[in-house]
C-alpha cells in the first residue's frame, strides 16, 4: 500500500470540491473492495475522500411511485427494507446472495455498483492486465479463464463484473443519480452506466473524474414473480459462475438479466419477447455473439438450463 | 522406555480421564483471544521491526538485476535482505527449493528479498519499490504433458516406488470382470487459517524464533543447517498454531527471513507470509494422474489389483505416494503398484493432510464403486468380500486390528444405506439425490517422543515437551494422560508445549502425534511415579488416585513427595519392531448423501457419516472435531478445491481465499461420527492410533460415488464441478 492522505467530508458538494483539489483522489465509502486493492497496490490513490458519513443513507419514495436509494445505504439495510422486499424482491434476493453478512453491513449501494472485477490476473501485479495496467496485455486470455466473460468481451479484456446487486438493478431499470464538481446533477440509466472494455478496459463506467453517485432510483414496481438464481461452486460466499435474475408476469412475459457473463449486468430487452416460449430462445438472444474458451464454454448451456429451471419455478 | 512387546494392563486402562469427552484445556484462551499466536507475541522481544517478503515474479530463470535504491530510500526502511547480502546459506534437509532464492529462481513467488522497516505498512510499501529484472527460462508446468518424462523415484520415508506380487498382468488379462480407468486429482493448498509467521531475535550468536511450526526438532535442525550455526544456539517456540495440515512441517521463508532480517536490522523482526504469497511460496499437495486396474471373478473376488500414479515436483523433490493404501486395503493374489515422478517447475510439492492416501483413495475408491457396478454388486458387499486380515503383500504380517467390515456395516445401518436406489432414480424437487460410500484407510505411525514431568508440593503436575498442538487438541490429551497416570484431576495438570528447550517429541504430522506424544508422557509419568514411591517410601505397587498415593494402609497426598523440592522425571518412549511384526493401520467408512441440481449441476452435500476404527480414542470430543474437520476438507477436495495452474507462466493463479475455494458452513449441513470401541496393544501403552488424517481419507470418493448414484454421471477428474456434469445431465425441468 502506498502512503495516502485522507479526509472525511460531510456533503456531496464538499466531496466533489475535494476531488477538484486532489484530482487523483478516490472516494471511499464501505471500503470492502478499495482497501484490498490498495493493499495489493492495484489501486494507488494518493488521497481518499471518505464519503461514508454523507446524509445519503435514506430510502425514500419518489413522486413517480418508485424508490430513491441513497448512495450510502448499506447492502444489509437495502436488502431488509420492507418496501424493497415487497416490491423489488429481486433486489433483496440478489443482495443476500452476495458476499457475507459482515461485508454487506459495510458495503454501500454506490460502492457495490463500482466494485472491480475478481479476475485473478487483475489481482496479481506480476501479471499483465490491461485493466490494471493499460497496454500490458491480458493474461486471462489463454490462461485460467473458467470464470470469465462470454459476451461483450474484447481482445484486451475478458473480465466479468462481480456484482449481484447490479444484476437486479439492471432488470429493475434502475437509474444512477450523480453530481459533478460543477454541481451538475444527472441520472444515468444503468443500461448506459458500464463501458464495454474495447481497447480501454481500465475505463469501466461513464462517470467523469470526480463525479459522485448520490442515489440509485427504481421506477415504480412492475409486480410479477422475482427470482434470483446464483450458480456457484460452493453454496455461499463465492462469486457467481453465472447468475440469472428474472421477473416473470402471470402471462409469461417478463425480464431477464444475467450476472457473471460479461463486463456488466447483462440484459438484452429484445430477447425477452421469447420468454413465454421458454428458456432457449431467450438464452440464444441474450448470448448472441458469445465468444467462449474451452474453460468457460459451459456458461452457455448453464445459462439456458438455469433460466429454464427458474422459469419452471416461477410457474410454481 | 522401550515399547517392544504388546501392552498389558496399565494405569491408562482405568479410563477415568483418558477416553472421556473433554473440553480443550486451552479453549478459554483461544475463545477469548488470549492464546498468543506467533505474529501477536508483542511481549517476547522489545522493539520489533517488520519484515515484508518480496516474491519472485517468474517461475523459472534468474534475477538479471535487482535495484534496491528506491526501497532503501523509502520511509522507515532499516534493512533489506537478499541472497546477495545474506551470506552463505545452506538448504535445509526438508526443503526442496531454497527459502531465499536468487540469482536462480526455482518457482513463482520464491522469496527473493525481505524489506525490514519500522512499521508493517512501511515495509510493505518499500517492498513494492524493489526493482527486479528477470531472465525468464522455459519450465515444465503441465503434469499431463510431463508424464512421459517421469522416472522411478527413490524410496522415501520407507515407501518403495514399486511393488509387485504374483502375476498382475496375466491375472488382470484373465479376469472375467475388469475395470481400467484413469483419474486425476488437482494440486491442493493447505489454506490454514493462520499464515506462516515468525518473530526472530538474536542475542549474540543465539537465535530465538517465535513461530508457527508442527515439527520443532526437525525445524531447529534445518535452521541450524541453513544458517550454518550449532543447533544449541537456536530456540524455537511455537505454543499455539492456527492450523498446519502439513504446511508447517518444515521451515518456510518467514523463519529464515525473520532470522536474517533480525541480524541485518540488529533488532527483533517479525514476518508473516501474506495470503497471496502462501499458495505459491510454500508447499502444496501435488496433483496426480492415476490409473487403477481391478480384475475380479464374476462373484466379486479380486484377483488382480493394479494402481499407478504420476505426480511432479521440483528437481530433488518426491512423489505423491498415492498408491500406498492400495498395497494394504484389499485382498487379491496378483498385485502391482508403481509411482512415477516428473520434474515440474511449479512450487514445491509436499505433505498435506494424509499425503498419499488422501489422493490415492480419491481414485481407488471410485474404482471399487465402478467395479461393484460392473459386477452388479453392492459396493459394501464387494469391499466386505475382499477384506484381508493380513498384509496382502506379506501375508505373514497380520493387521494388529482391522475392523473395516464393521465400519462399513455399522455405517450402512446407521445411514440408511438400504434405501439407496439405482443411479438417477431419486428426485427431491429439482434435486437429484444419491448416496455414496468409500472405505477409509490411513496407516498408523509411531515416533519416538520424550517428555519431562514436574511434581510440585501443591500436587500440580507440569508436563513439558516440544510437542505441538496444531489445533488438534494435543494440550488436552497430554493433560488427560498425565492426570490419569498421576491420579490427579485435570485442573492439577499444566501442559507446556512447542518449546525446543523441552524434550524432543514426535511432533504433529502423519496423524502420529496423539499416540506418540502421549506415550512419551506416559513414559515420563512412569518414572515420576517411581520417584514418588521411592521418596515417600511406599511399596512399588502403590495406587495413584484422587491426588493421593496409597499403598497398604498408608495414603499420602501426592504433593508430599515434593515437600523437599520439586520432583522431576524425564523419559522418552522408543519403539521396537511391533510395527514390523504387525501392520498397524486405521480404518473407517464414509457415507455421503448429495443433491445435484438437475438444471445447474450444482452439487451440494446433504449429510455425511464417518465410522472410524482407530484404536483407543483418547478424547472423543477432540477426535470428533478432527474427523468432522477432515470430512469437511474431503468435501472440499471432492467439489471445489483446485489450484488452477497457469501452464504458460508456471504458477497457481487462484492464490488467495477468494479464488481457492474451501467449504463454508452452508456447504456442510450435517455430519455424524461414530468411533468403534478399540484398544490396540501393539501401538503403545496408550493403545491409541491417529484419527486426524483418517477422517479425510476416502471422503472425496464417497462424494463422487454419491454424485454418480444421484445422476448416473461418473466424473473421474476432481473437483466435481458442475461444468463436468452439465452436458450429461438429463434434459428435464
Amino acid at each position: 500500500m502506498k502512503s495516502f492522505t485522507y479526509e472525511r467530508v460531510d456533503s456531496a458538494a464538499a466531496a466533489t470540491a475535494a476531488f477538484a483539489r486532489m484530482p487523483g483522489a478516490r472516494f471511499i465509502a464501505g471500503g470492502t473492495n478499495l482497501l484490498d486493492l490498495m493493499k495489493l497496490e492495484i489501486e494507488t490513490p494518493q488521497h481518499l475522500i471518505d464519503v461514508s458519513r454523507l446524509a445519503l443513507d435514506k430510502i425514500e419514495a419518489t413522486a413517480e411511485g418508485g424508490l430513491r436509494i441513497g448512495a450510502m445505504v448499506r447492502n444489509t439495510d437495502l436488502a431488509s427494507d420492507a418496501r424493497v422486499r415487497r416490491d423489488y424482491g429481486l433486489l433483496t434476493r440478489a443482495l443476500v446472495a452476495g458476499a457475507s453478512g459482515q461485508l454487506r453491513n459495510k458495503a454501500t449501494t454506490a460502492g457495490n455498483l463500482l466494485q472491480r472485477t475478481r479476475c485473478p490476473y487483475f489481482y496479481d501485479t506480476n501479471q499483465p492486465c490491461n485493466k490494471r495496467k493499460p497496454g500490458s496485455g491480458c493474461a486471462a486470455i489463454g490462461g485460467f479463464n473458467r470464470l470469465h466473460a462470454v459476451v461483450g468481451a474484447s481482445d484486451a479484456c475478458i473480465a466479468t463484473h462481480p456484482s449481484d446487486m447490479a444484476v437486479a438493478m439492471r432488470a429493475l431499470d434502475a437509474a444512477i443519480e450523480t453530481v459533478d464538481a460543477a454541481g451538475k446533477a444527472r441520472a444515468i440509466p444503468i443500461a448506459e452506466f458500464y463501458r464495454a472494455p474495447g481497447k480501454t478496459p481500465h475505463l469501466e463506467t461513464v462517470l467523469a473524474p470526480g463525479e459522485l453517485i448520490t442515489a440509485v432510483t427504481l421506477p415504480k414496481p412492475v409486480g410479477g414473480t422475482h427470482i434470483y438464481h446464483k450458480v456457484r461452486d460452493r453454496a455461499s460466499y463465492a462469486f457467481a459462475l453465472i447468475a440469472v435474475g428474472v421477473i416473470v408476469q402471470r402471462d409469461g412475459t417478463g425480464r431477464v438479466a444475467l450476472g457473471g457473463v460479461g463486463y456488466k449486468p447483462w440484459r438484452v430487452e429484445a430477447a425477452e419477447a421469447a420468454l413465454p416460449r421458454g428458456a432457449k430462445g431467450v438464452a440464444d438472444g441474450l448470448l448472441a455473439g458469445a465468444k467462449t474458451t474451452h474453460e468457460n464454454a459451459y456458461k452457455l448451456p448453464l445459462v439456458e438450463r438455469t433460466l429454464a429451471g427458474v422459469l419452471a419455478q416461477a410457474k410454481g | 522406555m522401550k515399547f517392544d512387546t504388546p501392552a498389558t494392563t496399565n494405569p491408562i486402562d482405568q479410563m477415568k480421564i483418558v477416553g472421556k469427552p473433554t473440553n480443550r484445556i486451552e479453549g478459554p484462551l483461544k475463545t477469548t483471544g488470549t492464546a498468543p499466536y506467533a505474529y501477536e507475541r508483542h511481549d517476547v522481544a522489545a522493539n520489533q521491526a517488520y519484515g515484508y517478503v518480496v516474491g519472485s515474479a517468474i517461475a523459472k530463470g534468474r534475477i538479471a538485476s535487482m535495484n534496491l535504491d528506491a526501497a532503501r530510500a523509502a520511509p522507515g526502511v532499516i534493512a533489506i535482505v537478499t541472497a546477495d547480502n545474506a551470506g552463505k546459506l545452506a538448504k535445509g534437509d526438508f526443503n526442496t527449493a531454497k527459502l531465499l532464492g536468487g540469482p536462480d529462481i526455482e518457482h513463482y513467488h520464491q522469496a527473493i528479498a525481505l524489506v525490514v522497516a519500522d512499521s508493517f505498512e512501511q515495509a510493505r510499501a518499500a517492498a513494492s519499490l524493489v526493482r527486479v529484472e528477470y531472465a525468464r527460462e522455459k519450465g515444465a508446468f503441465d503434469l499431463a504433458a510431463a508424464i512421459d518424462t517421469a522416472i522411478k523415484p527413490k524410496a522415501s520415508f520407507g515407501t518403495e516406488p514399486d511393488t509387485a506380487v504374483g502375476n498382475f498382468a496375466a491375472a488382470f488379462a484373465a479376469a472375467p470382470v475388469q475395470l481400467d480407468a484413469r483419474y486425476t486429482t488437482p494440486d491442493h493448498s493447505h489454506a490454514m487459517m493462520e499464515p506462516h509467521a515468525t518473530i526472530a531475535a538474536w542475542e549474540g550468536d543465539k537465535l530465538t524464533v517465535w513461530t508457527s511450526n508442527q515439527m520443532i526438532a526437525w525445524s531447529v535442525g534445518d535452521m541450524a543447517k541453513t544458517l550454518g550455526i550449532p543447533k544449541e544456539n537456536i530456540r524455537f517456540d511455537s505454543p499455539y498454531i492456527g492450523g498446519g495440515f502439513g504446511g508447517k512441517l518444515f521451515n518456510r521463508a518467514d523463519v529464515l527471513l525473520a532470522a536474517l532480517g533480525a541480524k541485518a536490522a540488529k533488532r527483533p523482526v517479525k514476518v508473516a507470509l501474506p495470503r497471496p504469497l502462501m499458495i505459491n511460496n510454500t508447499t502444496h499437495r501435488p496433483a496426480t494422474i492415476q490409473r487403477v486396474r481391478l480384475g475380479a471373478t464374476a462373484d466379486g473376488k479380486l484377483t488382480a489389483i493394479g494402481h499407478e500414479s504420476w505426480s511432479g515436483d521440483l528437481p530433488g523433490g518426491g512423489p505423491e505416494t498415492a498408491v500406498a493404501q492400495t498395497r494394504l486395503l484389499y485382498a487379491g493374489e496378483n498385485r502391482m503398484t508403481a509411482m512415477r515422478l516428473a520434474v515440474l517447475d511449479l512450487p514445491e510439492g509436499n505433505a498435506m493432510r494424509a499425503p498419499g492416501e488422501a489422493p490415492g483413495l480419491m481414485a481407488l475408491e471410485i474404482a471399487v464403486d465402478e467395479l461393484a457396478e460392473k459386477l452388479g454388486m453392492d459396493p459394501i458387499a464387494l469391499r466386505v468380500l475382499n477384506d484381508t486380515q493380513v498384509d496382502p503383500e506379506k501375508p505373514s504380517r497380520p493387521f494388529s486390528q482391522r475392523q473395516l467390515n464393521k465400519c462399513l456395516e455399522t455405517g450402512a445401518a446407521k445411514f440408511g444405506w438400504s434405501k439407496r436406489a439405482k443411479p438417477g432414480a431419486t428426485r427431491d424437487g429439482r434435486w437429484l439425490v444419491g448416496m455414496g460410500v468409500a472405505a477409509a484407510f490411513r496407516n498408523n505411525l509411531n515416533g519416538p517422543s520424550a517428555a519431562r514431568v514436574r511434581l510440585a508440593k501443591s500436587g500440580v503436575v507440569t508436563v513439558e515437551t516440544d510437542m505441538t498442538d496444531i489445533g488438534t487438541g494435543t494440550y488436552t490429551i497430554v493433560a488427560q494422560t498425565a492426570a490419569e497416570m498421576m491420579g490427579v484431576p485435570l485442573d492439577k495438570v499444566v501442559v507446556k508445549l512447542g518449546d525446543s528447550a523441552f524434550p524432543v517429541s514426535a511432533g504433529s504430522g502423519g496423524q502420529w502425534g496423539a499416540n506418540s506424544s502421549t506415550a512419551g508422557v506416559y513414559a515420563a509419568c512412569v518414572k515420576l511415579r517411581e520417584a514418588v514411591v521411592q521418596k515417600l517410601g511406599l511399596a512399588s505397587d502403590a495406587v495413584f488416585a484422587d491426588g493421593k498415593v496409597k499403598a497398604g494402609r498408608r495414603s499420602v497426598a501426592l504433593g508430599d513427595a515434593a515437600t523437599d523440592g520439586e520432583l522431576v522425571a524425564e523419559d522418552k518412549m522408543e519403539y521396537g519392531d511391533l510395527a514390523e511384526k504387525f501392520q498397524q493401520s486405521t480404518f473407517g467408512a464414509h457415507f455421503v448423501e448429495v443433491g445435484v441440481d438437475a438444471m445447474t449441476g450444482e452439487v451440494r452435500v446433504r449429510r455425511m457419516l464417518a465410522v472410524c476404527a482407530a484404536g483407543r480414542i483418547l478424547n472423543p470430543k477432540a477426535a470428533r472435531s478432527q474427523v468432522i474437520g477432515a470430512m469437511t476438507m474431503g468435501a472440499g477436495a471432492a467439489l471445489m478445491e483446485e489450484l488452477a495452474v497457469d501452464k504458460r507462466f508456471g504458477f497457481f493463479v487462484n492464490h488467495d481465499l477468494a479464488g481457492y475455494e474451501v467449504p463454508v458452513h452452508a456447504d456442510i449441513p450435517h455430519q455424524d461420527v461414530i468411533f468403534l470401541d478399540e484398544a490396540d496393544p501393539t501401538t503403545s501403552p496408550m493403545k491409541a492410533k491417529g484419527v486426524g488424517e483418517l477422517g479425510i481419507c476416502g471422503v472425496a470418493a464417497a462424494v463422487a460415488n454419491a454424485v454418480y448414484n444421484a445422476t448416473g454421471v461418473r466424473v473421474r477428474n476432481y473437483p466435481i464441478t458442475l461444468d463436468k456434469l452439465l452436458g450429461k445431465l438429463p434434459d428435464m425441468v
